[in-house]
């Protein structure tokens, strides 16, 4: 449920610093979420099979 | 849709040869996907379900090429070349859908699996027992499903358009009526196979595409830094500013509850739930949860190509060009005509299965249910395949005869409709709480205050409220969800306390378990 309080805030990360290889914290947090997200899924997963 | 503008690139052969190579490539393996894990094809779920024989990998391209339609491909560029950070709310929708996807999915593929359920509003049917229910279900599948395959149709368009053929009258629709034709002519004889092989070709097309385009556009423009700045720039060069790249405060309301209303409504859409119950496992569906993401990041990607498009100076008379201007600017004529060929095809996956997810809402919902009841297999596939030619023929005459605007319009309707049967199948997946009555009235209060509202913002997704000093405006379809929710919750104990009979429900708490 971690992704969902993390994404759906965008008090959190609607900022430009700091920046990461030029892209501005709000495009490269979504995108680390993006990546959270999947792995958190998965782990689900393994630990629920 | 034939207004093009008049100053146009004039056409170049490279590009079109090569498209029209990769789009005849696509047609024959449509038609040759009917022998592909040869089934009976007279028979409704090998039809329209593929008899549910797709593993992990088959799944994850013919889901992702559903979801990622060539329309999304084109339309969130387009909103973050025209507004920026708002567009990229299309990132968080297509984050948070896949947790959503892994709990309640799962619990829908093995009910149907177990009953031989082809629709949602079948498993609607058997849970209550209420056919006027799983009517309101299905009209709602349906009524959002064709706007959807007719903006299909408009990603069509613009690559045609931008590929150098323009005309006037109907003689501008011919290259878009000969595509539509041979997709209805292949869905029709291959089923859902057709799309789930031609995905495989679209999504590896994709792939390639928006890889080198990610590789190659920073480069030539500068750097991702510079193209923040300039975006940056551009917004602000304007009062009151047309854009930011940072998202305001003023839009995180709207921002937040466009991503999760989105998201909800995401795997409610027929054709979505078409693409999970031809899995031929439980697994494939929880596994695909895990690993579709990898679309968002291409999307999120693609969505920045929006401020490429910016910086690369493109002139468009609609944001929708922005992208394939893009291309044909920056790139040679070879991988121009490959690129839109991807696009075009993108959008031939998808039109494909939305066609037929309504044919079996159709066929299931209302023609067995009302005007057949004892249709046989062999009808009902016969039906089905008759109302994927329909439902095809329906989109194109809209798109050719009515302006695109209200194609989007009605497509953002649909989001707001498909969002209020959420009551019926999501919570009626874990509980049967909810009288059925209650469910029915709780619809249409939801179907009905969502458009109203929608109207009357002339049709935007979002409505202000003012609390205090402080104006939240926050996604119309949440907001009607709510009243859905609120009608359907107060009006059971009144039901049940009048006496009013609940059907039986032929499900059993055990059917939604993985076996």
């Amino acid at each position: 449920m971690l992704p969902f309080v993390a994404l759906l805030v965008p008090a959190f990360y609607a900022r430009a610093e700091p920046a990461l290889f030029g892209f501005p914290f709000f495009y490269w947090y979504q995108f680390a979420w993006l990546l959270a997200t999947s792995g958190l899924t998965a782990l689900v997963y393994r630990a629920t099979r | 849709m034939s207004a093009t503008e008049p100053s146009r690139l004039p056409i170049d052969p490279i590009a079109v040869g090569v498209f029209l190579v990769m789009f005849a490539a696509v047609t024959i393996l449509g038609f040759f996907a009917a022998r592909w894990r040869r089934g009976d094809l007279t028979q409704l779920h090998e039809w329209g379900l593929a008899g549910r024989r797709f593993g992990v990998a088959v799944s994850w391209f013919l889901i992702g090429g559903d979801l990622y339609t060539a329309y999304t491909l084109i339309a969130v560029p387009a909103a973050v070349f025209g507004t920026g950070a708002p567009g990229f709310f299309a990132v968080p929708y297509t984050i948070i859908a896949y947790p959503i996807m892994f709990l309640v999915m799962p619990r829908l593929w093995c009910v149907s699996e177990k009953h031989g359920f082809v629709t949602p509003a079948d498993f609607v049917r058997a849970r209550y027992g209420s056919a006027p229910l799983a009517l309101a279900i299905a009209i709602t599948g349906i009524l959002a499903t064709m706007p959807y395959i007719a903006l299909q149709l408009v990603g069509i368009q613009v690559v045609i358009a931008a590929l150098g053929f323009t005309g006037t009258g109907l003689a501008a629709d011919v290259p878009l009526i000969v595509a539509f034709l041979i997709l209805a002519a292949y869905t029709y004889s291959s089923g859902l196979r057709a799309p789930a092989l031609i995905a495989f070709v679209k999504d590896a097309m994709i792939y390639i595409v928006i890889l080198v385009a990610i590789a190659a556009i920073p480069l030539r423009l500068g750097g991702f830094a510079h193209l923040f700045t300039v975006a940056q720039a551009h917004f602000a060069a304007t009062t009151p500013p047309t854009g930011s790249v940072i998202l305001a405060p003023k839009a995180y309301w709207s921002y937040a509850t466009l991503a999760l209303g989105s998201a909800l409504a995401l795997f409610m859409y027929p054709h979505a739930i078409t693409g999970i119950l031809s899995a031929s496992r439980v697994d494939v569906v929880k596994r695909n949860a895990v690993l579709l993401p990898a679309y968002s990041l291409l999307l999120g990607l693609v969505a920045l190509l929006g401020y490429a498009a910016i910086v690369a100076g493109v002139h468009v008379t609609k944001p929708s060009d922005a992208l394939p201007a893009l291309f044909a600017a920056l790139f040679p004529s070879w991988f121009v005509g490959f690129a839109f060929a991807a696009i075009a095809i993108g959008a031939l996956v998808p039109a494909a299965i939305m066609s037929i997810a309504a044919a079996n809402l159709w066929t299931r919902n209302i023609y067995k249910a009302y005007l057949k009841p004892d249709a046989t297999d062999a009808e009902e596939a016969r039906s089905a395949k008759i109302a994927s030619l329909l439902v095809k023929l329906g989109a194109l005459a809209f798109i050719i005869w009515v302006p695109t605007q209200y194609a989007i319009n009605l497509q953002l309707l649909g989001g707001i409709w498909m969002l209020q049967t959420v009551p019926a199948i999501v919570v009626g997946l874990y509980r049967r709480w909810f009288h059925h009555r209650a469910l029915l009235i709780g619809w249409l209060a939801g179907m009905l205050s969502g458009t109203a509202l929608s109207f009357s913002q002339g049709v935007k997704p979002t409505l202000a409220f003012t609390l205090g000093t402080y104006t939240i405006a926050p996604y119309i379809g949440l907001d009607a969800l709510v009243v859905n929710l609120i009608v359907a919750a107060a009006l059971t104990p009144v039901f049940d306390r009048m006496g009013a009979p609940r059907h039986a429900d032929s499900t059993l708490a055990a059917d939604y378990a993985a076996a």
